[in-house]
């Protein structure tokens, strides 16, 4: 035994930083992105085991020219592609809009989705119509790609006599049961197991629907993902879990949520789950990554987590200033671009589209934006048409009991 | 009419609704093939099939979440969370989901679930497998909370429960699974069968949710209680000599205020008593409401009787279990005061 024992070595705790703060130049250098169509599209009833390389991997269609690639590319319609262009145009000129109503004091509140609105909209349409859809506050792009009225979302953001969910909700937290988008709570990744939870229902009922559920990277630390993702495995259920990673939970870096020692879709090797991890700003690799996921619950082969690989280019809310905690410019660094301007360079390259048309429909969309919002505006804005006082104490229960009935007569002076 | 115990009643409940609607599926932790630690679910899996009767991981968090989005697809979920004690992993979804969903949506959605939860203590079951959490739940609005004191009322609640469409928390107490328990540790175990709750019908019935039983008609003291407090004020009315009305609330939200106040207005005496701890307890709910509607009737303090401000602790349980020596000082203090 030596005389001179080592001295044993200090312990020293690990905090996740970001790789620039506000006054550093945006930093994105050390990211690993997989060219375009470099990764292999397997069968979707294809064993789990054969697919632990993806989580890893980045599916990417477009490449830097515009140009589909690799086995990935959807084989997509004209049509399909111009719906997609204008659900996401349209969904950028909404945010635009109602950012600026709550600046005005129209609203409390908003929340903008911009650079991450090929999520929603790819995967609205990539689902059948009647799947139903758990989503988290930031996937509006559900609903407008499932053509719901503007209108009536403007109507929830300014808890107006005509919002269909009488002024109870915080602004964005939309619920609409006829396009099988289901109630956003805003406590987070509490609908995670519910989607699993319906979608089991369906497959106990012997249904052919399934369903989707969304929520972001930050959210990957609660309980309800581990639940969801065990549940989903456990029972095979038939939906598919998205990540939403776009790099930051409100002023948290994905690394303290656990992304710097792993990827976010590699959690799902864990589950025996495929993991998908997709470029979330390049709408033909969401469509295609949704797609495969879809078929494969479908076909009764089980769930499908995918990561949605973007960037938050909004402050997280109205109540939030990015700048205090990022770089301003680090959203014209994303090395994935703008997922707008991506499908657009896509639709010109193929030669279906031109600057002039993309002109054109930005103008159209705006307009759609601007008739909604002078209408929501007449019917009122927070606080000009509360909904009906008496209203309060409705949907606590289906039926009112007698504690209820008599605070809602004491609170009306009855 | 056949002679049931609770745990039998429950099961009864159960395959009566399973029978009666498809939407109706049972799950939770050990609760299909074993048919539960307590044995409520036994057979059931057999009976109706793996889809409808499964066993859960160990998540109530999951069990709930699932739940939930079973309910809003349509079905009728029951799910058992083993001990009342586990149930706060899944307390948000069932605080900030189950309980809110009909009301955030404003209709839309909602959650027609019933946890059932084996709570209370009296089986040496330490801090982690005796409590009686229910006035954390009859707290939250949006959930109806229910606890049976014997097996005729345990089925007919259970059933009521499972057809009801709001989420309610369905507490069983677990010391009276096997027979009516009054609080005498020292005494012999009674069973049922010799209790005429027992006598369960085979068939469907409803008791209706927010409707209380008043087990023991008096006109001295009226005395609010629940669960396995029932038979513990039963024998202490008996012991003290006292004419007391027992009132067996049942369901304790929405809770019966008319049989509470027409009885506490007549005796003008009231005595609360419960298992769970005192401070902050729904019987702090209770005397807060007698006095509100009884201040002019009363005659004497409220009094209440619970488990201490403690753990439950395991050697000590039966001077923590609020047994009937102490109801009967209660009920004696109630009456002193001319």
């Amino acid at each position: 035994m030596s005389k001179k024992m080592k001295k044993p070595e200090s312990l020293r705790l690990h905090v996740p930083e970001p790789k620039s703060r506000p006054g550093h130049s945006s930093d994105f250098g050390e990211m690993h992105l997989s060219p375009a169509g470099a990764i292999p599209r397997p069968a979707a009833d294809a064993a789990e085991s054969k697919l632990r390389e993806l989580p890893y991997g980045l599916i990417r269609v477009l490449d830097d020219a515009g140009q589909a690639c690799g086995e990935w590319a959807p084989a997509l319609p004209t049509e399909t592609l111009l719906k997609g262009l204008r659900a996401m145009m349209l969904t950028r000129a909404f945010d635009e809009r109602m950012m600026r109503a709550q600046r005005q004091g129209k609203t409390s509140f908003y929340m903008k989705c911009t650079g991450e609105e090929a999520v929603a909209v790819a995967q609205a349409m990539a689902l059948h119509p009647d799947d139903m859809l758990f989503p988290s506050y930031r996937q509006q792009g559900l609903l407008i790609a499932r053509d719901w009225p503007i209108l009536d979302m403007m109507c929830q953001l300014y808890s107006n006599s005509a919002d269909r969910l009488k002024g109870r909700q915080l602004p964005v937290m939309y619920s609409v049961r006829e396009v099988g988008f289901f109630s956003i709570s805003g406590n987070l990744g509490t609908q995670f197991p519910q989607a699993v939870g319906w979608a089991m229902a369906s497959a106990i009922k012997n249904d052919t629907r399934i369903a989707a559920s969304w929520i972001g990277d930050g959210t990957t630390a609660e309980s309800d993902f581990h639940h969801a993702m065990t549940f989903a495995t456990v029972y095979r259920a038939p939906v598919i879990l998205n990540v939403v990673n776009n790099q930051w939970a409100i002023s948290s870096f994905q690394g303290i949520a656990g992304g710097e020692s792993a990827t976010f879709a590699a959690r799902a090797i864990g589950y025996g789950m495929p993991g998908l991890r997709v470029d979330g700003n390049d709408f033909l690799a969401v469509y295609a990554a949704t797609q495969w996921a879809a078929e494969r619950a479908r076909t009764n082969h089980g769930p499908t987590m995918i990561e949605l690989y973007t960037y938050r280019a909004a402050p997280h809310s109205t109540s939030d200033d990015p700048n205090a905690y990022r770089p301003s410019d680090e959203a014209a660094h994303w090395p994935l671009g703008d997922p707008i301007l991506r499908l657009k360079q896509h639709l010109i390259a193929s030669g279906i589209w031109s600057d002039e048309q993309h002109a054109a429909l930005q103008k159209e969309v705006e307009d759609q934006v601007k008739v909604a919002g002078r209408e929501a505006e007449r019917i009122g804005t927070l606080g000009s048409a509360n909904p009906d006082p008496s209203t309060l104490f409705e949907d606590v229960f289906k039926d009112l009991p007698v504690h209820l009935r008599r605070q809602r007569d004491e609170m009306l002076g009855a | 009419m056949p002679t049931m115990n609770m745990i039998q009643a429950l099961n009864s409940a159960m395959d009566v609704m399973m029978q009666r609607d498809d939407n109706v599926v049972v799950f939770g932790e050990d609760v299909g093939y074993f048919g539960g630690v307590f044995r409520v679910t036994a057979g059931l899996q057999k009976k109706y099939g793996q889809t409808r009767v499964f066993d859960t991981p160990i998540a109530e968090g999951g069990i709930l979440g699932t739940a939930i989005g079973m309910g809003a697809y349509g079905l009728r979920p029951v799910v058992e969370v083993q001990f009342a004690d586990y149930i706060y992993p899944a307390f948000d979804q069932l605080v900030s989901e189950a309980a809110r969903l009909r009301y955030r949506s404003a209709g839309e959605f909602w959650a027609p679930l019933v946890v059932r939860t084996p709570c209370g203590g009296g089986i040496f079951g330490g801090q982690t497998h005796s409590q009686s959490p229910e006035g954390i739940f009859t707290h939250v609005c949006g959930l109806k909370t229910v606890m049976p004191s014997n097996p005729y009322d345990a089925k007919g609640l259970l059933i009521a429960a499972i057809e009801d469409d709001d989420p309610v928390v369905f507490f069983e107490p677990k010391r009276l699974y096997n027979g009516p328990f009054d609080g005498h540790h020292d005494r012999p175990l009674k069973a049922w069968s010799s209790h005429p709750t027992s006598d369960v019908p085979e068939g469907h019935y409803r008791i209706e949710l927010g409707k209380a039983s008043i087990v023991r008609p008096g006109n001295d003291v009226t005395v609010l209680c629940y669960g396995t407090m029932v038979h513990v004020c039963l024998a202490a009315a008996e012991e003290a000599g006292i004419d007391a009305e027992i009132i067996d609330l049942r369901t304790l939200l929405p809770v019966d205020v008319d049989t509470i106040e027409a009885s506490v207005k007549r005796t003008g005496r009231c005595v609360i008593v419960h298992e769970a701890t005192r401070t902050g307890g729904y019987g702090a709910e209770l005397s807060a409401i007698v006095q509100e509607h009884c201040f002019w009737h009363l005659q004497a303090p409220i009094e209440r009787v619970t488990g201490w401000d403690t753990p439950y602790p395991h050697a000590l349980e039966w001077e923590y279990f609020p047994g009937p020596a102490r109801v009967t000082a209660a009920l004696k203090r109630a009456m002193e005061v001319a």
